[in-house]
C-alpha cells in the first residue's frame, strides 16, 4: 500500500524560471582551450587537473559522434552555441539561509528543502554549473564520510579521490565523456569509510536554469570495504525554446563487499539532451545496483554499466523509461563480468507514449575464462498507441561452459479490451492508462525507496493525462 | 422513472445488425434475465449499454433512470452507476485487486478527496470473506492466472464494492462449478433491494434456481420476443428455443 505523500513534482513543476542576469563566472558561448583554462582557473585547480581538462577537450575535439548505431538526433546538438560555464559564486552554503534568494525559491519550490528534513542524511543542490547549496548530517561527518564537489574533492581530500578519477570511465570512452572530462563542474564526490553503512540516502538535486546551457557535472562515489550507501539525484530544467545539453560522468567504486544503490529520477524538459556515462567498479563480493528512471528530455542516451572485477561480485540496473511525443529514450545497461561467480541483472521496461520511441540497448559480456557467471536479462516494452516506437538492440557475448545467461523480452499494447474493462469501472481513459502503466512497472516501482515511488508514480499520471484522445 | 428503459435500439458491429428495434424495461428494485441461443445478441446488448466503442448504435434510445446512456463514454455510464459483471473478465497485469478496485472507487470520488485506506480494505476484506475469497487475493494481479471461477467471483467482488444502481451479469455462470455457482449466486442475491435493478443474462436455467428472477425475457435476432414469468425459464429448459423460433416464424 502506498501512503501519501507530501513530495509532488510533476511534469510541470520544473517548468519555471527566475530570470538570473547576475552570473558571476560565465565562460561565454561556445568550446575553446580558453573556455576549459578559464572553468579551471576560476576553480583554482592544481595543473594536473587543468591538464587533464585539456588533454579530454583534444580527445573531444578528434572523436566522432557516435554514427553507425546512434539516432541522427544528435547531429543537431550545436556545441557552439552552448554556454559551458556558469556560476553565481564558487563555494556552496551550508544552510538553506545562506543560499541566494532565487537559487533558494527555486528549489524551495522543487521541494528540495522540505525532502532533507524528511529523509535524507545529505543533500546537495546544483544550480547550472556549480552547488548552491551542500549539507550532510553530522554525525556522518564525525563517522568520516566525505560528501563534496569534485573541486573540493580534489583539492582536499585527493589521496582518496584521485586514485579513481577517471579510472572507471577514462576520458576517451566516448565523446561525451570526453566532453565532460575536459568541462566538468559540480555533482557530487563521496567517500563512505570501511564498514560505515548510510541508513538514509544523500541526494543530489540537479537544476539547469540558463538557457543555452550545458550541465556537466562528475559525480565519484567510493564505497569501501563493507560500506554501504544509496544516492538519489534528480534533475529538471525549464522548458525553453532552445535545446539545452547534460552530460554527465559518474563513476562508482564498490571495493571488497560493499553496496552502492544509485537512483536516478530524471524529469527533463522536452529539450534537453540528456547524454550521460555511467559505470561502476564492484570489487570482490560488492553489490551495485542502478536504478534508473528516464522521464522528460528529448534525447536520452544512457546505459549504466558495472564492471564485475571481484569474485562473486554483483551488478544489477533496473531501469524505466518513459518516451512521450518529441522524445526518444535510448536507454539500457552494460555488464562486463570480469571475475569468476559474478552476477548480474537488468530488468528494463520502457513506455511508448503517443509517437514517443524508446530503444533498449544491453551490452553483457562473460568470458570464456570464467567460471560460474550468471546473467538475467529482462526488457519489456509497452506501446500505448499506435505510432509509439520501440526497438530493442542486446548484445550478448557469452563464452565458457560453466556460466549461463537468461534473456527474456517482451513487447505489448494496451488492448482496447483492456481500457474498455477498467472504463467500465469507472475510470475515465487517461486514467485507465495511468493505471495500466503504473501496473507495467509496479514490479520495478517496489524496488525504490516508497518516497520515490510515490513521486515515480505521480510523474507517470501526468505524463498519461493528455497522452489519449 | 427508475429503470433501465431500452426504445427501439439497433446496434451493428461490422456492417452486421445485432439489435434490431430492441425494446426493454429493468424497474428498479426487480432482478430481470434475458435468455437466448447463440448469437441472439444478449452480449452485444450488455456491450451496447456500457458504451462499448466497437458498436454502431444506428437507432432507438437506452437511458438509465431518464439519462440517455447512448453517446456517453463507458467511464461516465460506469460512473452513473452501471455495472458489468464480464463474461470474460480481462486481465490488468501488475495491477493489484486492491489497487484496482481503489481506482475505481477513486475515480467515483470530488476532486481533492480520497479514498480513506482504513474503511476501505475492513469492506473489502469483508466482501472477500462473504465471496470465500482468500486476502492473500488482494496483492494479486487482476484475473491473472485466475481460475474461472475466481475470475468471477472477483467481478461480483468489484460489483458489490462499486455500489452501482443496475447490474448487468453476462454469462456469469459459465465456467462455474455448483459449489462456485452457489457462492456467485449468494454474492448477487445479498445486493438485491429495492433501490437496485440487476440483470442476469444467462443461456441456462440453472443459474436461476439460484437468483430468481421476477421476469425472464427470450431475446432471438436482436429483439425480446417472449417476456413471461420465471416459469418461462423453465419452460425453455425442458423444451428448448426451438418452439420459439418457430411461432416466430410462424407469425
Amino acid at each position: 500500500m502506498i501512503k501519501p505523500s507530501n513530495i509532488e513534482i510533476d511534469r510541470e513543476k520544473g517548468n519555471f524560471h527566475y530570470p538570473t542576469s547576475k552570473y558571476a563566472f560565465d565562460a561565454g558561448i561556445g568550446l575553446s582551450e580558453d573556455v576549459v583554462k578559464y572553468i579551471s582557473d576560476v576553480k583554482k585547480e592544481d595543473d594536473w587537473i587543468l591538464d587533464f581538462r585539456l588533454k579530454a577537450h583534444s580527445i573531444f575535439e578528434k572523436k566522432p559522434m557516435p554514427t553507425h548505431w546512434a539516432t541522427k538526433d544528435l547531429e543537431n546538438i550545436d556545441f557552439d552555441v552552448i554556454r559551458y560555464y556558469l556560476a553565481q559564486g564558487q563555494k556552496p552554503s551550508r544552510t538553506w539561509e545562506e543560499v541566494p534568494d532565487d537559487i533558494k525559491n527555486t528549489f524551495e519550490r522543487l521541494g528540495i528543502p522540505e525532502q532533507e528534513r524528511k529523509f535524507l542524511a545529505g543533500v546537495e543542490a546544483q544550480f547550472d554549473s556549480e552547488a548552491a547549496y551542500s549539507h550532510m548530517k553530522e554525525d556522518l561527518e564525525k563517522q568520516g564520510v566525505i560528501f563534496v564537489g569534485p573541486t573540493e574533492g580534489l583539492r582536499d581530500h585527493p589521496e582518496i579521490f584521485k586514485k579513481w578519477f577517471g579510472k572507471v570511465i577514462p576520458s576517451s570512452d566516448n565523446k561525451f565523456s570526453a566532453l565532460n572530462s575536459a568541462v566538468f563542474s559540480g555533482g557530487s564526490f563521496i567517500y563512505v569509510p570501511p564498514g560505515v553503512k548510510l541508513a538514509q540516502p544523500l541526494q543530489a538535486y540537479f537544476r539547469i536554469n540558463a538557457e543555452n546551457f550545458g550541465q556537466f557535472e562528475r559525480t565519484l562515489i567510493i564505497a569501501d570495504e563493507g560500506a554501504e550507501i544509496t544516492y538519489m539525484e534528480g534533475c529538471t530544467a525549464p522548458k525553453f525554446e532552445t535545446s539545452t545539453l547534460h552530460s554527465a560522468v559518474v563513476e562508482l567504486v564498490a571495493l571488497k563487499g560493499a553496496k552502492i544503490q544509485y537512483i536516478t529520477v530524471q524529469n527533463w524538459s522536452n529539450n534537453v539532451y540528456n547524454l550521460v556515462t555511467k559505470r561502476a567498479m564492484a570489487d570482490e563480493e560488492a553489490e551495485v545496483r542502478w536504478i534508473d528512471c528516464n522521464i522528460g528530455s528529448r534525447l536520452t542516451m544512457k546505459y549504466p554499466g558495472v564492471v564485475l572485477k571481484g569474485r562473486k561480485a554483483r551488478g544489477e540496473v533496473l531501469s524505466i523509461a518513459l518516451a512521450n511525443d518529441g522524445q526518444h529514450q535510448d536507454t539500457g545497461a552494460k555488464m562486463v563480468h570480469a571475475a569468476n561467480e559474478t552476477s548480474s541483472n537488468v530488468i528494463a521496461k520502457s513506455v511508448s507514449i503517443g509517437e514517443g520511441r524508446s530503444s533498449y540497448r544491453g551490452l553483457v559480456q562473460i568470458p570464456g575464462h570464467l567460471k560460474h557467471c550468471r546473467n538475467n536479462t529482462e526488457c519489456d516494452a509497452l506501446l500505448i498507441n499506435s505510432e509509439s516506437q520501440t526497438d530493442t538492440y542486446p548484445a550478448i557475448t557469452i563464452k565458457g561452459d560453466d556460466n549461463s545467461v537468461q534473456h527474456e523480452a517482451s513487447v505489448s499494447k494496451v488492448s482496447e479490451e483492456q481500457i474498455f474493462y477498467m472504463q467500465q469501472r469507472g475510470l475515465n481513459e487517461a486514467e485507465a492508462m495511468s493505471l495500466y502503466v503504473n501496473g507495467f512497472v509496479n514490479d520495478l516501482i517496489r524496488e525504490f525507496p516508497m518516497e520515490y515511488s510515490v513521486e515515480l508514480k505521480r510523474l507517470i499520471d501526468l505524463e498519461m493525462e493528455g497522452s489519449v484522445g | 422513472m427508475n429503470s433501465i428503459q431500452i426504445d427501439n435500439l439497433s446496434a451493428k458491429i461490422d456492417g452486421n445488425n445485432i439489435l434490431n428495434n430492441l425494446n426493454f424495461t429493468l424497474p428498479k428494485g426487480e432482478v430481470h434475465a434475458i435468455m437466448g441461443p447463440n448469437g441472439s445478441g444478449k452480449s452485444t446488448l450488455s456491450k451496447v449499454l456500457s458504451g462499448h466503442p466497437d458498436y454502431d448504435v444506428t437507432n432507438g434510445s437506452a437511458k438509465m433512470d431518464d439519462v440517455e446512456l447512448l453517446g456517453l463514454s463507458p467511464d461516465e455510464i460506469a460512473r452513473l452507476g452501471l455495472f458489468l459483471a464480464f463474461q470474460y473478465p480481462i486481465e490488468v497485469p501488475g495491477v493489484s485487486i486492491a489497487n484496482f478496485i481503489r481506482a475505481a472507487l477513486q475515480a467515483r470520488m470530488e476532486e481533492g478527496q480520497n479514498v480513506k485506506a482504513v474503511d476501505y480494505y475492513k469492506e473489502l476484506y469483508l466482501k472477500m470473506d462473504e465471496l470465500g475469497i482468500d486476502k492473500s487475493f488482494t496483492s494479486r494481479s487482476m484475473n491473472e492466472g485466475f481460475s474461472g471461477g475466481e475470475k468471477k467471483r472477483c467481478e461480483i467482488l468489484q460489483m458489490s464494492m462499486l455500489n452501482p444502481k443496475y447490474c448487468i451479469l453476462d454469462e456469469t455462470d459459465s465456467g462455474l462449478d455448483i459449489d462456485a455457482l452457489r457462492v456467485v449466486s449468494e454474492g448477487v442475491n445479498r445486493m438485491k433491494n429495492s433501490e437496485r435493478g440487476i440483470l442476469v443474462i444467462t443461456h441456462y436455467q440453472r443459474l436461476l434456481d439460484y437468483i430468481v428472477p421476477d421476469k425472464v425475457h427470450v431475446m432471438w435476432e436482436g429483439q425480446i420476443v417472449r417476456s413471461g414469468s420465471k416459469e418461462l425459464a423453465l419452460e425453455l429448459e425442458e423444451r428448448g428455443y426451438d418452439w420459439i423460433k418457430e411461432e416466430i416464424a410462424a407469425a
